[in-house]
């Protein structure tokens, strides 16, 4: 491993970003966009709902953002041979995945600091706990979003097959983190699978970090989504191979 | 004699349900060695033993002197895939800047690397746009980056008019004349002309080995696509 590769790939990996307009606009403001959606949907009815469920949304956005885009971007590299080449260079496999993790998780604290200025500014969230805790949460929910999508990229051959990984890995997540139904009230099956699941606990660290602002617990839910990342990369890292059949 | 920048012994590779290489031995020194074979007879899974990119079920594959693949090579060898294998998002300058910093090596050698392959008046164009045969060539820039001493080089010239390929078969020749290996492969025979020696394959077997001239006498043949024919349909050897 060196810093040098790991920062290479991480600035290459931002200029493709910066190259594409359209993705990095939709990665900057449809989460404002849909925070506000949110925001508006329920803004005639009573018992806070907004403050119940805009917390839940803002771990959601990095992970499902950079799960879609890191699970795209480097089935992209398995298949146009820049992976083998990079491979038959000194680069090390960490430098890859953690020059991808960085480069996503910058832009995913960029993307969070937005949607938190339009969440707690124009909207009125209120937020119990400090209000830069919640770009370290987000950052940690995108690093396991980016950790897990190039874990998934290496079962991909195709990219419909990688988008379809969304629905197969994000969505049950989604279900069981404890937003629609909380999870002790769940039956225990369930209760025990959504244990297991790293999206409950960012989204536990969000809510705690909204509601009861017990920092020490947000740190807690934090250290296990980041776990559960360091987990998926080096699981990712198996996956690379520089000798392929 | 020369000695052999590789040494392929007894090496065999199974993909998938197909033995490709069913135990192939041949060595490669420094000048401009063409591999030389129909399309699907084993050339790219042998490049890739080359490389260290291929699992491999038996023999041994030496480049150097240390095992193929082995992390003292990964700057001192240099492979162009078929496929172009740039970022199709960045500039040519990106591209082999990023791979530049990958190698460890001094930002001047991208303006040297993308002047060889001619590509100086696209430097900031991205390749996305570029044509077939720029990509190609800004892929074969990459490769030429960290002056390495064993070039793999995957059909680089497939596609490319008949100006291209004459300079980019000059500048092989520079590129050993500077003292490296250069191994090319082609499914085109007319190509074996430009090279100092001849690997001929076919399913998997090397058939001939040797100057195009000693080919040529061995087989009687009056060029090398006629040398083919002839030992396949003879089975003979010429070594």
């Amino acid at each position: 491993m060196s810093p040098r590769i790991t920062l290479a790939v991480a600035g290459r990996v931002l200029t493709q970003i910066r190259r594409d307009h359209r993705t990095l606009a939709m990665l900057l403001v449809v989460p404002c966009v849909l925070i506000t959606l949110l925001w508006w949907m329920f803004l005639d009815l009573p018992g806070g709902l907004f403050d119940r469920f805009g917390p839940g949304l803002l771990a959601m956005f990095p992970f499902i953002v950079m799960f879609l885009v890191t699970s795209v971007t480097t089935l992209r590299e398995r298949s146009s041979g820049t992976l083998e080449r990079l491979l038959t260079m000194p680069m090390g496999k960490l430098d890859f995945l953690l020059g991808y993790a960085l480069a996503f998780g910058l832009l995913a604290a960029v993307q969070s600091v937005l949607a938190v200025a339009v969440s707690v500014g124009l909207l009125g969230l209120d937020v119990q706990g400090p209000v830069w805790l919640l770009g370290v949460v987000a950052v940690a929910d995108a690093v396991l979003g980016a950790a897990l999508g190039l874990l998934v990229s290496a079962f991909a051959t195709t990219e419909f097959q990688a988008v379809q990984f969304m629905p197969a890995f994000v969505l049950p997540q989604i279900l069981l983190c404890g937003l629609f139904v909380p999870r002790e009230a769940m039956p225990a099956v369930l209760e025990a699978v959504s244990n297991l699941l790293p999206m409950s606990y960012a989204i536990d660290a969000m809510q705690e970090l909204v509601g009861a602002a017990d920092t020490a617990e947000v740190w807690r839910n934090v250290l296990v989504v980041a776990g559960f990342a360091v987990g998926a990369l080096a699981l990712g890292a198996a996956t690379l191979r520089r000798r392929t059949p | 004699m020369v000695k052999n920048v590789v040494e392929v012994r007894d090496l065999a590779v199974v993909r998938g349900e197909r033995e490709v290489l069913p135990g192939i031995s041949l060595d490669v020194a420094a000048g401009v060695t063409g591999l030389l074979g129909p399309s699907g007879c084993g050339k790219t899974t042998l490049m890739r033993c080359l490389v260290g990119a291929q699992q491999v079920r038996s023999g041994t594959v030496e480049v150097l002197g240390e095992p193929a693949g082995s992390p003292p090579l990964r700057t001192r060898v240099g492979y162009v895939t078929q496929a172009a294998s740039v970022y199709d998002d960045l500039t040519v300058a990106e591209n082999l800047a990023f791979f530049a910093r990958v190698l460890g090596i001094d930002r001047a050698q991208v303006d040297e690397a993308v002047a060889a392959v001619g590509l100086d008046d696209h430097r900031s164009q991205v390749v996305g746009r570029l044509s077939g045969g720029q990509r190609s060539r800004a892929s074969l820039a990459v490769a030429l980056l960290g002056t390495p001493d064993l070039l793999v080089l995957d059909e680089p010239t497939v596609g490319l008019d008949p100006v291209l390929r004459r300079d980019l078969w000059d500048l092989f020749h520079r590129i050993a004349d500077r003292g490296a290996a250069v191994l090319v492969s082609s499914h085109v025979m007319d190509e074996a002309e430009r090279c100092h020696r001849l690997l001929l394959m076919r399913e998997g077997r090397i058939i001939a080995d040797g100057s195009p001239e000693e080919i040529l006498r061995g087989t009687g043949a009056p060029d090398i696509e006629q040398a083919f024919l002839h030992l396949v349909e003879g089975q003979g050897e010429v070594l």
